[in-house]
């Protein structure tokens, strides 16, 4: 064997022969590839936390299901990125989403720039068979510049993980646990009163939904602009994912 | 402290015991604590001082007796007389008896079925020794295997002896411990390795953890070394719930005498061996017992788990190779390197060896801690140890693993308990509750307590536990409440299914097996609680 860096591996995502370096993820792979794995909480730059579930692929026919954002590629590997089961998987967890808090497109800032309504309609999510929970969040909109409405957020944690790993401020956190949870600024303070934040605005812009928010923007004109996100990681020298 | 030192203070503590015509042993165990039993054990005291008998009576306290349910317990040894109910009134009277006929009416039957099906290995000390007294522990042969696997035994043969053991993990899942500690130590060497005891025991009706370090935290310790030992590790880390006070009190004095003798810190028994213990509380948080979510926790960060792989063999705290054993598993080792692998393997079932510890609790006679060999029936433990149901009513199921596990029907009672028999019925081993179940608990009640438990422990990492078990837990309600559809019957499943393959970590995994064992076995029960006029639909359709 020639004294390579890096060690190619050949795979095979949905019938389509690839080729990967070692370490990179399924995830990575299929998307070099135009391949489409539906996520949520993954973002290119932050660190993959495995937990929104939804880039489930099938391994060599194993019934156990696996992350595509997580687990890494192998020799011979055979994915399967889209079968029946794991559409009805994909399309439960984003109903599940819907029912948990209070997803009203039409009336929303991110209404048309919205991830988890984009992957709503990839996924053929037409109604939603749960029982809607309609939990009563308050607002936050003591910051000058920013608003958090909690009754949006999908707890993806993208906010928390680019504070922490790219702003290195770790101003967000979680509170509570399981449904109840909500992401909280410093010790639990109203945004405008943090000590932490430095306004940079970053979580805003990672936010899949309308959660977070720029003041003073009216019904779907929230786009999110990620542009820094690349960059920052390029110029660190790394891609932390 | 070499072998020979050891001994000396063994032989030291035997003699001084034995010093004694009577030994009278109070259980201060939590549940005998909370029925008053320290107020027993100090008028023991004043009594024994009051009577001028302090040369020929002894008195100290001790871990759990296990028939918790008849506490605060007091023994008699050597005379092996159990006396339950005991109470501050009553010890005059069992002290006046001591030299002729016991006092009869609190003496309990030690040849019941209760004691003789029950095969003491992790509790033989439990009841015997006291918990706060490290010379109590050397006197029963403690810290021998430490000391001789230091001096004879490298870390492989101490691995080898785990392997021929057969021991699998106790905190439910099963895991091959000696495989375990393989891959830890031939993990990368260059990082610092880690040993850390689960002890964030929080399954609704368990408490075989706490008994075990509430009767001998030095067992406990004593395992632990030898698995710094065996996988390279110089630093250990207890996590132990903050709920279990007088756990954490003894462990600390375990601890600190531990240190004062050598059996911890720096080179220990004059080797080059180096290890350390620290205790860590837990917040109280059940996914805290998922071994990912409490290294998170023992680094400091919120108590939730990590996608596996890497297994925290590989990577766990501080990305360093961490073994993550039950108190349980380190409590067998001891005995395993004392009295060897095949010693242990001669109990049990093909695949499940040794014995196990179960918390029998809820409606059965004997309530209590029970040790018994693996591969005895269901039915063995329930109505033989247990006593079978109490005030005339029927056996219905029994719940094993906590909210994890499954309800077991009367069919199945014969069954083996083992890790495999268990899974096939649809419940697990888990950390060892087993709570029973009489005719007068509808199925439905008893699913949705634990899906409750699950929806407020669920850290709210991934979406299908956290939104799923609040949805199940709705639907459990409608069905409570007959307004139950056939179409919500589906969707029950379905989520049953989605939570199970779709979940993180081992909660959500196992979170809808309540559901789904009951669904199983008690089918009918949820039937006949859907909306009537649906089920008129039914019919005509």
């Amino acid at each position: 064997m020639s004294p390579t860096s890096t060690t190619v591996k050949t795979l095979t995502i949905d019938g389509v022969q690839v080729s990967a370096k070692e370490g990179e993820t399924i995830l990575e792979v299929a998307r070099q590839n135009n391949i489409h794995i539906p996520t949520l909480c993954h973002l290119e730059g932050l660190s993959a936390t495995g937990q929104c579930r939804l880039c489930m692929v099938e391994i060599n026919g194993n019934s156990r299901l696996a992350l595509a954002c997580i687990t890494t590629v192998n020799e011979g590997m055979v994915v399967v990125t889209q079968n029946k089961l794991i559409d009805k998987y994909r399309r439960m967890i984003v109903e599940l989403l819907f029912s948990e808090r209070n997803h009203i497109c039409a009336v929303c800032v991110s209404n048309g720039h919205c991830e988890l309504q984009s992957t709503a309609q990839q996924l053929g999510v037409t109604h939603i068979t749960f029982l809607y929970l309609h939990p009563m969040f308050a607002l936050d909109g003591s910051h000058p510049r920013f608003e958090v409405d909690h009754n949006r957020c999908i707890l993806c944690s993208r906010c928390v993980r680019v504070c922490d790993e790219i702003e290195g401020a770790h101003t967000r956190d979680l509170r509570n646990r399981g449904s109840k949870s909500l992401i909280i600024t410093d010790f639990d303070t109203p945004w405008g009163q943090s000590q932490t934040c430095t306004n940079c605005g970053k979580c805003v812009q990672v936010c899949p939904t309308g959660a977070l928010a720029e003041k003073g923007k009216s019904v779907a004109e929230m786009s999110k602009r990620r542009q820094f996100l690349p960059y920052l990681v390029t110029r660190r020298g790394g891609n932390q994912t | 402290m070499t072998n020979e030192e050891l001994q000396a203070i063994a032989e030291k503590e035997q003699a001084e015991q034995s010093k004694y015509r009577h030994r009278i042993h109070v259980c201060a165990g939590t549940g005998c604590v909370s029925s008053r039993s320290e107020d027993v054990l100090a008028t023991f005291q004043d009594e024994i001082k009051a009577r001028n008998l302090q040369d020929t009576v002894q008195v100290k306290r001790t871990g759990c007796m296990g028939m918790c349910a008849a506490g605060p317990l007091v023994t008699n040894q050597p005379d092996d007389l159990l006396y339950k109910e005991m109470t501050p009134e009553l010890v005059p009277a069992i002290l006046d008896s001591l030299d002729g006929e016991p006092y009869a009416e609190k003496l309990m039957d030690t040849q019941a079925p209760f004691f003789t099906c029950q095969e003491k290995s992790v509790l033989e000390l439990a009841g015997i020794v006291d918990p706060e007294r490290v010379e109590d522990y050397i006197a029963k042969n403690g810290y021998i295997a430490l000391v001789r696997v230091l001096n004879d035994l490298s870390p492989a043969e101490v691995i080898q002896q785990l392997m021929v053991s057969g021991l699998r993990g106790r905190g439910g899942a099963g895991y091959p411990t000696g495989l375990k500690w393989s891959t830890v130590a031939k993990a990368d060497g260059a990082k610092p390795k880690f040993v850390t005891c689960n002890a964030d025991e929080g399954d609704p009706g368990a408490f075989m953890n706490r008994s075990i370090l509430e009767g001998d935290p030095h067992r406990v310790l004593e395992g632990m070394a030898i698995a710094a030992y065996a996988i390279g590790a110089a630093q250990g880390y207890i996590y132990v719930r903050a709920e279990y006070p007088l756990a954490i009190k003894r462990l600390r004095i375990a601890i600190r005498q531990a240190e004062k003798l050598g059996f911890l810190g720096q080179n220990i028994c004059n080797t080059n061996f180096n290890f350390k213990i620290d205790l860590r509380l837990g917040a109280g948080a059940f996914v805290c017992g998922e071994e990912t979510a409490l290294i998170n926790s023992l680094e400091g960060n919120r108590g939730m788990p990590r996608p596996r792989p890497p297994y925290p063999a590989q990577s766990g705290l501080w990305e360093s190779p961490t073994l993550v054993n039950n108190v349980e598993t380190f409590a067998n080792i001891p005995g395993i390197i004392s009295k060897g692998g095949e010693w242990f393997a001669r109990l049990g079932t093909k695949t499940s060896k040794g014995t196990k510890v179960f918390a029998l609790t809820g409606k059965v006679a004997n309530t209590g801690l029970i040790e018994v060999p693996m591969g005895i029936t269901l039915r063995e433990i329930i109505f033989d140890i247990g006593g079978g149901i109490p005030d005339g009513h029927k056996f219905k199921a029994v719940q094993t693993g906590g909210p994890s596990g499954g309800c077991i029907p009367e069919s199945y009672l014969d069954t083996p308990v083992d890790y495999e028999s268990l899974k096939q019925l649809g419940s697990m081993m888990g950390s060892g509750g087993m709570i029973v179940i009489d005719d007068t608990s509808d199925m439905v009640d008893v699913a949705r307590y634990f899906m409750q438990f699950s929806m407020e422990e669920s850290c709210g990492k991934c979406i299908p536990c956290r939104v799923g078990t609040v949805q199940m837990y709705n639907l459990l309600g409608k069905f409570q409440a007959k307004e139950a559809t056939e179409k919500d019957l589906k969707i029950l499943e379905d989520l049953c299914d989605l939570v199970c393959n779709a979940s993180l970590c081992g909660l959500g995994q196992t979170a809808p097996n309540p559901i789904i064992s009951t669904l199983r076995y008690f089918r009918e029960e949820y039937t006949q609680k859907l909306k009537k006029s649906d089920k008129v639909e039914e019919v005509v359709s």
